[in-house]
């Protein structure tokens, strides 16, 4: 059993990473947000197989937190969003996919070498997760850098934020508050970040954050 | 008992600063709190002596405030009681002068305040028995001094002196803050009974002294970080003025004391030699400035470096001594070092004064503008002479019984076994000596200039005498220089419990001597007696005087024949300060100034005058500052390009950061 819960706890963060991959080449933004929503799914199922394995009932609610405002009610708002921006057809250029890959490999060896080696002395169960847990926040943020348009940031960003919760429930014992607190703050970035797209592109007709730079007069 | 109304009277300073910002300013108040001040440093000065006379035990003591669980610890031994006495008694007098002299300042609300907690900070930093409390107490030295430096911020030389005094000032607290981390080790312990008690590593101990040196240095004006001092000490109020040369440069030096000697236990050898060789060179150096200078107050501040170098000199050698057990010759060295320390305070505050009065009287601080003071301002000119005579060290007062011992300690350094100190010291004595002549010169010139001779401009022509009180403290100091000065027994006698505590023993006792003598080792080889010597001045002048009187005034007529060369002339045709200093820059300045003096004549027929322009550089500034501020100005330009990044290359630099540190961290086990 013990073999076998840690398999499938293993089997969800693998899956996690993989789908982060995916988000690292969708091009489309309706494909984002759908697997972005996989994501969250995903992250939900595996929150709460550790629930279950540990025995510790709150992070259902964790698990039921992930499952409704990330795979649910977050895709929804940027749907529409993308859809009121007039953005849903556009195309992002997605510099070299294959070039994006080959970093988001090396990013994931690298947190396995890094977490393998640091947390030698760790629960088993947690020491694995944590490691996939660092490959989801590297490819998060390695999606931040690569992408243009701020929506896709945005889900950059929450995929990032989704392996901080991966990590925090592989370790045992992360009290309710600290994620509903979370997840409160990203719910609160989602607002901010929503009402800023509105206002960056009343002003320049573009989400294009290098339309930002353009106009900076500070420039040198 | 002195320790619990120490802390009284440094909660009464507290008090009058509140008092003070919210009373109204009117002259009464303003003298009300200045009396104030004096009154609670009298007090202080009181326990300090008594603490001192009757050779009372350490007292502690621990308040509740300051960091949790901790406290702050308080401590008042043989050292700070020394230095509390050297403090009180130049926070008292500048109280006292300023009686009279802070009423007429602009705007006094912006001195009042922290003038009262600038001294509650350097009282508490003599008391302070932790690195807490130490470095705390010397931060509220330092700010309080920064703001009064900008007191007068409308000018823009102010403004410029406090933000090079303020960076300096973060440097030295800085530097402590390491020399504290050091002493306390791994487990943290920063009672400074708890590093007393501790034996340090050598090289730990070492490095510990060295910071020490640089952290108190620069503070204390030691070369070559002493660019702050004649920026700062002069922007000041001259009461100010008077306390931060006088008297915090003195904290600075209780600050090494009690880091040098006291915590850090057993000296190496080569830490004298460090010392002494940088006591040596900022000695020379300070006064070599000094002659150059043209503003009083500023030519005060250099002076004031010179007299830090001497004090340090001291210092080292009981250094050096003591890390060869010569007791006796390391009491001695010590008690010319504290000695000169207290010395300098008293006739540098009365300088500084007699500057102040200068500047109230005649509204000009530059030497070259002045002249023929005497007339108009005859006691100021009387008291600044005596300030003139006592630090250009000149026998009965009291700068010579300090140097004179200092002398003597010198003189004993063939003893020493190694031999790099044994070269070194007759080196530094030989350059504490031209320090010492150029100093008279300096002040010569000073005086000369300023007081004597004719008025040079119309401010000399219409200067008045300064108020009361003023006139009260700047007699009160030339008194305390003269009383030393001719009984200096009793200073070092009082000093015993300090040299005790510093170096292990004191020197013989001085009041049990014959004839009021005083004896540095044993009184076969070398003894001095300032009241017979001052007997014998005073004896030879009134015999000279009347002689004179006799045989030459009363059949001198006055008769305009040729006038000396020049009948009725312009007063700018008198001896200035730059002529006076040409001699000297000529032998020094080429090398260490880099001076370079170009003669214009006009052609012959034309009618503009001649000219001869002087040209300096500050060494210390072309080698140390000047490049420290080009390569800040280098990196800044370089790193500016930082400030105009898109988002997208700012998360990628943070994102390259952290790969960059993931990497180190699975390479690096």
């Amino acid at each position: 059993m013990v073999q076998f819960s840690l398999d499938f706890a293993h089997l969800l963060a693998g899956g996690l990473v993989l789908i982060s991959f995916m988000l690292l080449y969708q091009d489309r933004m309706f494909g984002l947000l759908n697997v972005f929503a996989l994501h969250a799914v995903v992250l939900s199922l595996s929150v709460s197989w550790q629930a279950y394995v540990q025995d510790a009932p709150h992070l259902y609610i964790t698990a039921a937190i992930a499952l409704g405002l990330k795979a649910i009610l977050i895709p929804i708002a940027l749907h529409r969003v993308v859809v009121r921006l007039g953005i849903h057809r556009e195309i992002e250029t997605v510099g070299g996919i294959g070039l994006t890959m080959l970093a988001g490999m090396g990013l994931v060896a690298l947190s396995m070498v890094v977490m393998l080696r640091v947390t030698g002395a760790a629960d088993p169960l947690a020491r694995e997760d944590l490691a996939f847990a660092l490959s989801v926040i590297l490819l998060g943020l390695l999606m931040m850098v690569t992408r243009r348009n701020a929506v896709s940031q945005i889900i950059g960003f929450m995929s990032l934020e989704n392996g901080l919760i991966l990590a925090a429930t592989g370790a045992k014992g992360m009290p309710l508050v600290v994620e509903i607190s979370v997840a409160f703050s990203v719910l609160v970035a989602l607002i901010v970040i929503g009402v800023f797209l509105f206002r960056i592109r009343e002003r320049f007709d573009s989400v294009d954050i290098e339309a930002l730079d353009e106009v900076r007069g500070d420039r040198s | 008992m002195a320790l619990h109304l120490a802390q009284w009277c440094i909660l009464a300073l507290a008090f009058v600063a509140i008092g003070a910002v919210v009373a109204p300013s009117s002259p009464r108040t303003i003298r009300t709190f200045y009396a104030a001040c004096a009154a609670i440093s009298i007090v202080v000065l009181a326990l300090a002596a008594r603490h001192l006379l009757t050779q009372a035990p350490a007292e502690t003591s621990r308040l509740p405030i300051g960091l949790p669980w901790i406290g702050a610890r308080l401590r008042i031994d043989a050292i700070s009681a020394f230095f509390q006495l050297i403090v009180n008694f130049g926070g008292f007098a500048a109280s006292l002068y300023a009686i009279g002299y802070g009423v007429d300042e602009e705007s006094p609300k912006r001195v009042l305040p922290f003038y009262a907690i600038f001294l509650a900070g350097m009282n508490l930093v003599l008391i302070a028995d932790d690195a807490f409390t130490f470095l705390a107490s010397w931060e509220f030295m330092s700010l309080s001094s920064w703001a009064l430096v900008v007191s007068r911020h409308r000018d823009r030389e102010n403004v410029q002196a406090g933000y090079v005094y303020l960076l300096m000032a973060a440097f030295g607290t800085f530097a402590l803050l390491l020399v504290f981390g050091l002493l306390a080790g791994a487990d943290g312990h920063y009672g400074f009974s708890a590093m007393r008690s501790a034996s340090h590593a050598s090289g730990l101990a070492g490095a510990a002294m060295v910071l020490a040196l640089v952290a108190t240095g620069s503070k204390a004006g030691l070369a070559p970080l002493h660019v702050w001092l004649p920026l700062a000490h002069p922007a000041a109020p001259s009461h100010v003025s008077a306390l931060m040369s006088g008297v915090m440069t003195k904290v600075a030096i209780y600050g090494f004391v009690r880091i040098v000697f006291d915590l850090l236990g057993q000296p190496a050898w080569w830490w004298g030699l460090v010392v002494l060789a940088i006591g040596g060179a900022t000695a020379t150096l300070g006064v070599l400035y000094a002659m150059f200078e043209r503003d009083l107050k500023r030519m005060l501040a250099y002076s004031t470096v010179e007299n830090v170098g001497v004090v340090f000199v001291g210092l080292g050698l009981a250094l050096a001594f003591k890390t060869n057990g010569m007791g006796s010759a390391a009491a001695l060295a010590f008690t010319a070092a504290v000695f000169h320390a207290l010395n300098h305070s008293l006739f540098k505050s009365l300088l500084f004064f007699g500057a102040g009065a200068v500047l109230h009287g005649t509204g000009e601080r530059d030497i070259e503008k002045l002249g023929g003071l005497i007339h108009t301002m005859p006691q100021t000119a009387f008291v600044f002479l005596g300030g003139c005579l006592a630090i250009s060290a000149l026998p009965p007062l009291n700068g010579f019984a300090s140097e004179w011992l200092l002398f003597q300690g010198i003189l004993l350094s063939p003893d020493v076994p190694q031999w790099g100190l044994k070269l070194a010291i007759p080196a530094i004595g030989a350059l504490l000596a031209l320090a010492a002549a150029l100093a008279g010169a300096c002040f010569v010139r000073a005086y000369g200039v300023a007081f004597l001779g004719r008025p040079r401009s119309e401010c000399a022509s219409g200067a008045h005498e300064v108020d009361l009180f003023s006139r009260g403290a700047m007699f009160l100091l030339l008194a305390a220089c003269v009383l030393t000065g001719i009984l200096p027994g009793l200073v070092i006698d009082a000093a015993a419990p300090v040299t005790i505590a510093a170096v292990g023993e004191s020197m013989p006792r001085q009041v049990s001597q014959s004839w009021l003598n005083i004896v540095p080792i044993a009184a076969s080889r070398s003894s001095y007696n300032g009241l017979l010597v001052m007997a014998f001045i005073a004896f030879t002048t009134i015999v000279a005087v009347r002689a004179i009187h006799k045989f030459a005034s009363d059949r001198l007529r006055r008769a305009p024949a040729w006038d000396c060369g020049f009948p009725n002339a312009d007063p700018a045709t008198q001896y200035t300060a730059a002529s006076f200093a040409q001699p000297i820059g000529r032998v020094f300045g080429e090398t260490v100034f880099r001076t370079r003096e170009k003669v214009d004549m006009p052609a012959p027929g034309a009618l503009r005058p001649a000219r001869l322009v002087l040209s300096m550089r500050d060494p210390i500034w072309d080698a140390i500052y000047a490049r420290i501020h080009g390569a800040v100005d280098y990196v800044s330009g370089r790193l500016n390009v930082l400030q105009f990044l898109t988002i997208r290359l700012y998360l990628s630099l943070v994102f390259a950061v952290l790969i960059a540190l993931l990497l180190a961290v699975s390479i690096w086990t």
